[in-house]
């Protein structure tokens, strides 16, 4: 293995961090979105803090207390807080209220369709509203750890203890369950809709090839996988947790089966959050030193963007466009890149 | 704010059987004029009148580490919750986690145990057990919850003793005195205790592991108390009195305890430890040490639970302290000679 520091080494990589236009949250960010080429960096609590052309930074009120999760379609910013609520930020600047938990339970995981439907949970109860229907509820067995919406159709995967439910809300049949013994937290579907990807509590990743359920273990981090991005086309799914970016590969009909996973600028940081650009084989990495770095998947060329020495980062994403990288660390000092 | 990133919220966790009234002291603790905020995580969410800004629902969810280790479980609900909380950082200054009357303290303490994000941010405090004095001798007999939670205690507040003769207060004493020497306890009514008795007790701080002497009864003469050196709290099945407080043994859940005042030899101790927790850590509820080791001027402290060590060199011995190993295990039908005659083969000779 490699090792750099780009601090002390910066002068032999490529850098464009003189081109990073610095931006101040003064509160701790969870996640990034872009709505058109707006920044929108969501805080620890409270606000959204929006970061348009000029660099003024404007918080947008939209919960009353901690911010827990929070999902975007590009159009809009769906988050949910610890005050039991569901409200969606919209890129011409409104908040608007779409649920409140009859318990005031905390709205602990969001997922957006493509075609507008939105899914949260709370507890053990995920729910799903589409367009105009009613809304739809479904009790799993145990607190649910994370939702995705499939590619294709109205189908919801629900992570939960011991397993997913793969659940079609508009459907009388029943949910489908996809067992493996763990905590399953997070979960995302590949782009062509054949595997099912969770992160688990322990440090690996659980996957589901989708037309005969076998399973795919990936195991070998030294720490939990928070952060998962498909690269543009879905042919490889970056991950956080390791102190190199692990790739898995994605792009044959066995999908990572018996294939060792590609390993991307290593640092003597632990990967924190990824974010595959949605036009090009290029990545964006930030470590929980405080470095970011841009790299080309095929080759492993590594741009730096951000020097090290700072809180971990907590946010990473790309314009639609592929044109503007935005990030934030975990104590709110942020940046906005233009390619 | 390195101020609030490098400090670790400490958790109070209060467990006590369905009755003994640990919402009656939680509710103490949130109206106390402390100036402190609290977040309180319950379980029996909107059921209970807890006046608190900070409240929060849990589903006691455990779940077993695919790690091969049966007794591995965590609250898997806790590491999300003290997650979510986390983001309300300055909001609170300690938590306090309630469980329900059936739960077994074991997987939460395992939760700080294993979690590497909730080893970053948060730190178990104590485990403060609320027992029923009138109705706690019965509750040992017929729940193994109960009997769990006073084992795993470090601080046990006997409520309601203006409920009791006595006689009976003095009963029910040492049959908790039979099962858990080592943690406070103090007599209450309506769980009148002082605060700091029951919060920032620091009972998991390795640094604070320095007092792992029995706790014996108060009140009574302590004249035939400083013979059991061997720690041994077996008499025999009977409480026995000759003139101070009577002793029992639990059948089920007893102590033991060991001590050395030969160094240990490390390259034995430590896998005899680790083989020891690893064969029959189910049994073990509580485990803490203080070592002496060979060749070693610093005192080394360990401590665990179950399955689950985590130990460290804490500071030099001092001039003229004695290097004294003591350990202490805490649990369920404890293979007593097996562990006797394995300590003794760790030490140097």
């Amino acid at each position: 293995m490699k090792e750099f520091d780009p601090g002390d080494n910066s002068a032999s990589i490529a850098s464009v961090i003189d081109r990073v236009r610095p931006v101040k949250i003064g509160m701790p960010v969870t996640s990034v979105h872009f709505l058109g080429d707006s920044a929108a960096f969501v805080g620890a609590e409270e606000n959204v803090f929006v970061v348009g052309g000029e660099a003024e930074v404007s918080p947008v009120a939209v919960h009353g207390g901690g911010i827990m999760c929070a999902a975007s379609d590009g159009g809009r910013i769906v988050m949910g807080g610890d005050d039991g609520k569901l409200v969606a930020f919209s890129a011409s600047g409104e908040v608007a209220l779409i649920a409140t938990d009859a318990k005031r339970r905390w709205i602990d995981n969001v997922a957006l369709h493509p075609d507008g439907a939105v899914a949260w949970s709370a507890g053990k109860t995920a729910f799903v509203r589409s367009g105009k229907r009613e809304e739809k509820s479904l009790d799993v067995p145990s607190t649910v750890g994370g939702l995705a919406f499939a590619p294709k159709g109205l189908r919801l995967a629900v992570a939960h203890y011991n397993g997913v439910t793969l659940w079609f809300p508009n459907m009388a049949a029943q949910p489908e369950f996809l067992g493996w013994a763990g905590s399953h937290l997070g979960v995302a579907f590949s782009p062509d809709n054949k595997f099912l990807v969770s992160t688990m509590h322990e440090p690996a990743l659980h996957g589901w090839r989708l037309a005969d359920n076998r399973h795919m273990r990936m195991t070998g981090y030294p720490g939990r996988v928070r952060s998962m991005s498909w690269s543009v086309g879905g042919k490889a799914l970056a991950t956080s947790g390791a102190d190199t970016v692990i790739m898995w590969p994605f792009g044959s009909k066995d999908g990572p089966m018996g294939k060792e996973p590609a390993m991307l600028a290593p640092l003597q940081a632990r990967v924190a959050v990824v974010a595959c650009h949605p036009k090009h084989d290029i990545l964006a990495a930030g470590y929980s030193d405080g470095t970011i770095l841009m790299m080309r998947i095929d080759d492993g060329a590594e741009i730096l963007v951000r020097r090290n020495g700072t809180a971990p980062v907590s946010a990473l994403a790309w314009n639609g466009k592929g044109t503007l990288l935005a990030f934030a660390a975990e104590d709110g000092d942020a940046g906005l890149l233009e390619l | 704010m390195p101020e609030l990133t490098s400090q670790k919220i400490p958790v109070t966790v209060l467990t006590g059987y369905l009755g003994a009234g640990k919402t009656t002291l939680l509710n103490r603790i949130l109206s106390e004029n402390h100036g402190k905020k609290y977040a309180v995580i319950v379980n029996e969410f909107g059921e209970i009148g807890i006046d608190n800004d900070l409240i929060i629902g849990a589903d006691e969810e455990v779940f077993e580490m695919n790690n091969g280790c049966i007794c591995c479980t965590v609250r898997g609900d806790l590491v999300r919750i003290l997650d979510g909380l986390m983001k309300r950082r300055g909001k609170f200054d300690a938590i306090i986690v309630e469980t329900t009357g059936l739960a077994d303290p074991a997987p939460v303490a395992q939760t700080f145990f294993v979690d590497e994000d909730v080893q970053k941010n948060a730190r178990l405090d104590a485990v403060v057990t609320v027992a029923d004095a009138k109705w706690l001798n019965d509750r040992l007999k017929d729940a193994p919850e109960a009997k769990n939670q006073i084992a795993f205690a470090d601080v046990i507040v006997l409520n309601k003793t203006d409920l009791v003769t006595k006689a009976e207060l003095a009963e029910v004493e040492a049959r908790i005195r039979g099962i858990n020497p080592y943690a406070k306890l103090h007599r209450t009514e309506r769980c009148q205790v002082a605060l700091s008795d029951v919060l920032e007790r620091g009972a998991f701080d390795l640094d604070r592991i320095l007092e792992i002497e029995p706790e014996f009864l108060d009140g009574g003469d302590d004249h035939d108390h400083h013979d059991h050196h061997d720690g041994h709290h077996h008499h025999n099945d009977h409480g026995h009195s000759h003139g101070g407080p009577k002793h029992y043994h639990d059948e089920e859940m007893q102590s033991l305890s060991l001590r050395s005042d030969k160094p240990l030899d490390p390259t034995k101790f430590m896998p005899w430890l680790q083989n020891l927790v690893a064969s029959e850590g189910q049994k073990i509820l509580r485990s803490k040490g203080i070592l002496a080791f060979s060749d070693d001027d610093d005192r080394y402290v360990f401590q665990g639970v179950h399955m689950m060590l985590e130990g460290d060199h804490q500071r030099a011995w001092k001039e003229g302290e004695p290097r004294e190993s003591r350990l202490v295990f805490i649990g369920r039908e404890l293979p007593e000679q097996t562990i006797r005659d394995g300590f003794e083969s760790c030490i140097t000779t």
